[in-house]
């Protein structure tokens, strides 16, 4: 077991080495950053005396590969460098938008499941009746609803026409209902499906069948025994989302101006910020690796037949 | 409730053995899936509806007199503000004058040409590494599955929008972006597929017979892949049309004056309170295709793949 998790934590290293190498080859095969750094004033050559003070500054007159080792170093270190926007250094500006990317992320993913488990538990025992297609038909088209525009719908209906709810921002937990219902909505309808075709696959399965057998009522064959087999596969898609959704729903968080992560690599992709960017994707890859091994614990907790280290 | 936990005379689940019921260089097998298709009825409505998107984006020059890029500056705004539905203007025009219906015909070419693009390399690649990976087996499988481990990790979002606002964004970047992040998903499946594959008989015989490994691939194998391939790349498409939107949402898609339905709501969102068909036209479009290849991929796998059971 030890042995298993040192060689997960391991590759979850050496993929982010892996990252932070691409990362850092994309940025400078697309530009000398000193250069974008200059302050621009339209059909003016930046100084260069200025670009050369902005290399030694940055450390930006040093190789690229050595710059690289250098950057590598500090990250050993904890330390994810400075940011040129700011002039703050990153650590700081990912700790201060982490707590409401993490607040978004887990209500978000309380809400989508609230709603998607019991909606697609119900689908599958009401198979083939008007009910199951009701929550069929409406799922389908949720899942087709891109979270940017469902949040644009609720913002004019519920924000603009019907004044209940603020416009953008954060602060309160009035805020935090749109955002979370346009991205929680389309994924509980992806739950939904996915655990009624679970369920359905299990009930024709011969462990469920030897329970019907032996005379189990079948409200009881669900809940006990389909159940609990069919919710492994919606437990390791819903770990690997929550996952994603710690590193940002961007476009939401910047149709509702939330300030979270995923808004600040946006604005640090407009402002060529590449400490930020860098930043921002290694502990975005750092979140996903945990998460991911954290969701094969889990089930591997849940589900006896899968052994954990072999 | 759980008929089918009754029924006896059912198979046991996955005892069907779907390679051995294609005789897929015959064509009497794909008649026959595609008459299981045609029978889908929810399936044919999709397509059929697809082929209108197609038809309209195709033909979007004989359905509609005004360029998309032109701008109305005397009868298509007033007072600076878009205006509505006239008998020149069907769906009336956007911020800048021009003409939404065309736009959102000439947006649908960019939406399914990206869509179907993008889907259809990632698959393509996804097929042949996987297909190395099953075949060659050993360290070069190792290798291509812990570098789709790797991808697998990537904060996908925080990637596209670094590599695509580094390089200048176009049509062809905005489908590369897409199709380089989404290959890893398809590798998986097509190497567990060739891996399976390798050891049936039919393989065996032909290695006995000093077949030599590209030409077992090309006749012995890749028939047998071309339904996953087809189920595969429709299923992939409502992915790569989420992303291109979203991209050009953010301004960072196709750039303008080409009318994508991204950067259509992006103009539209000035607008939303005076004319919010700007947003819900576009939003509306995109939910349909998506909903439509969903079906026809759904509808795909029922129809070539009778071993999934739905």
């Amino acid at each position: 077991m030890t042995q298993y998790l040192l060689r997960r934590l391991f590759f979850v290293v050496v993929t982010m080495l892996a990252v932070s190498t691409l990362t850092y080859g994309l940025i400078f095969a697309s530009g000398d950053p000193a250069v974008m750094l200059a302050p621009h004033k339209p059909g003016v050559e930046p100084d260069p005396r200025v670009i050369a003070a902005i290399r030694k500054r940055y450390n930006l007159d040093q190789p690229v590969p050595i710059q690289f080792l250098s950057y590598i170093g500090q990250v050993l270190q904890g330390e994810l460098g400075e940011s040129y926007y700011y002039r703050r250094p990153v650590r700081e500006l990912l700790f201060e938008k982490f707590p409401n990317t993490l607040i978004l992320a887990i209500t978000i993913m309380v809400v989508a499941l609230t709603i998607g488990l019991p909606l697609g538990m119900v689908a599958a025992i009401k198979r083939n009746t008007w009910v199951d297609r009701a929550i069929i038909t409406s799922c389908t088209l949720m899942i087709a609803v891109p979270a940017f525009f469902l949040a644009l719908i609720l913002i004019y209906f519920i924000a603009f026409r019907m004044r209940l709810l603020p416009l953008s921002g954060y602060g309160t937990p009035l805020h935090l209902i749109l955002p979370v219902l346009s991205v929680a909505l389309p994924t509980a309808a992806a739950y939904t499906i996915f655990l009624r075709s679970n369920v359905l696959n299990q009930v024709s399965s011969e462990y469920a069948r030897t329970a019907r057998a032996k005379g189990l009522a079948n409200t009881r064959v669900a809940v006990k025994h389909v159940l609990p087999n069919a919710l492994i596969p919606v437990v390791t898609l819903a770990s690997l989302d929550f996952a994603y959704l710690l590193t940002g729903v961007v476009l939401v968080e910047s149709v509702f101006n939330y300030p979270s992560i995923g808004l600040q690599v946006l604005q640090a992709v407009n402002n060529r910020d590449v400490p930020v960017i860098m930043g921002s994707v290694f502990v975005g890859t750092l979140l996903i690796g945990l998460g991911n091994l954290i969701a094969d614990l889990i089930v591997a907790r849940l589900d006896p037949r899968i052994r954990v280290g072999h | 409730m759980f008929k089918t936990a009754l029924r006896i005379t059912d198979a046991p689940e996955g005892h069907i053995d779907f390679v051995t019921q294609m005789k897929s260089t015959s064509p009497s097998w794909w008649v026959a899936a595609a008459r299981r298709f045609t029978y889908n009825r929810v399936s044919m409505g999709a397509a059929g509806l697809l082929l209108l998107i197609v038809l309209a984006s195709t033909f979007a020059p004989f359905f509609s007199g005004h360029d998309p890029a032109k701008q109305y500056r005397k009868d298509g705004l007033k007072n600076g503000l878009p205006v509505g539905p006239t008998d020149q203007f069907v769906l009336g025009t956007d911020g800048f004058g021009r003409d939404l219906l065309t736009r959102l015909m000439y947006g649908g070419r960019v939406a399914l040409l990206v869509g179907i693009f993008a889907s259809g390399i990632s698959v393509i690649i996804g097929t042949i590494i996987g297909s190395i990976a099953g075949l060659v087996g050993g360290g070069v499988d190792t290798l291509i599955m812990r570098l789709v481990d790797i991808v697998l990790s990537l904060p996908t979002l925080f990637v596209i929008l670094l590599f695509v606002s580094l390089l200048k964004p176009s049509l062809d970047i905005t489908i590369v972006a897409i199709a380089a992040l989404s290959w890893a998903g398809p590798t998986r499946v097509f190497r567990a597929e060739v891996s399976s594959l390798r050891e049936r008989e039919f393989i065996t015989a032909a290695r006995s017979l000093g077949t030599p490994t590209p030409q077992i691939f090309l006749r012995h194998i890749l028939p047998h892949l071309l339904p996953l391939i087809m189920i595969y790349i429709s299923l992939g498409v409502p992915t790569a049309i989420f992303a291109e939107a979203s991209l050009g949402f953010l301004g960072l898609g196709v750039p303008p004056p080409t009318a994508t339905w991204g950067n259509m709501m992006q103009v539209g969102i000035g607008f939303y309170r005076a004319s919010p068909i700007q947003i819900v036209a576009p939003g509306i479009a995109i939910v349909f295709t998506v909903v439509c290849f969903n079906l026809v991929g759904s509808g795909l796998r029922d129809a070539l793949d009778p071993t999934v059971s739905r």
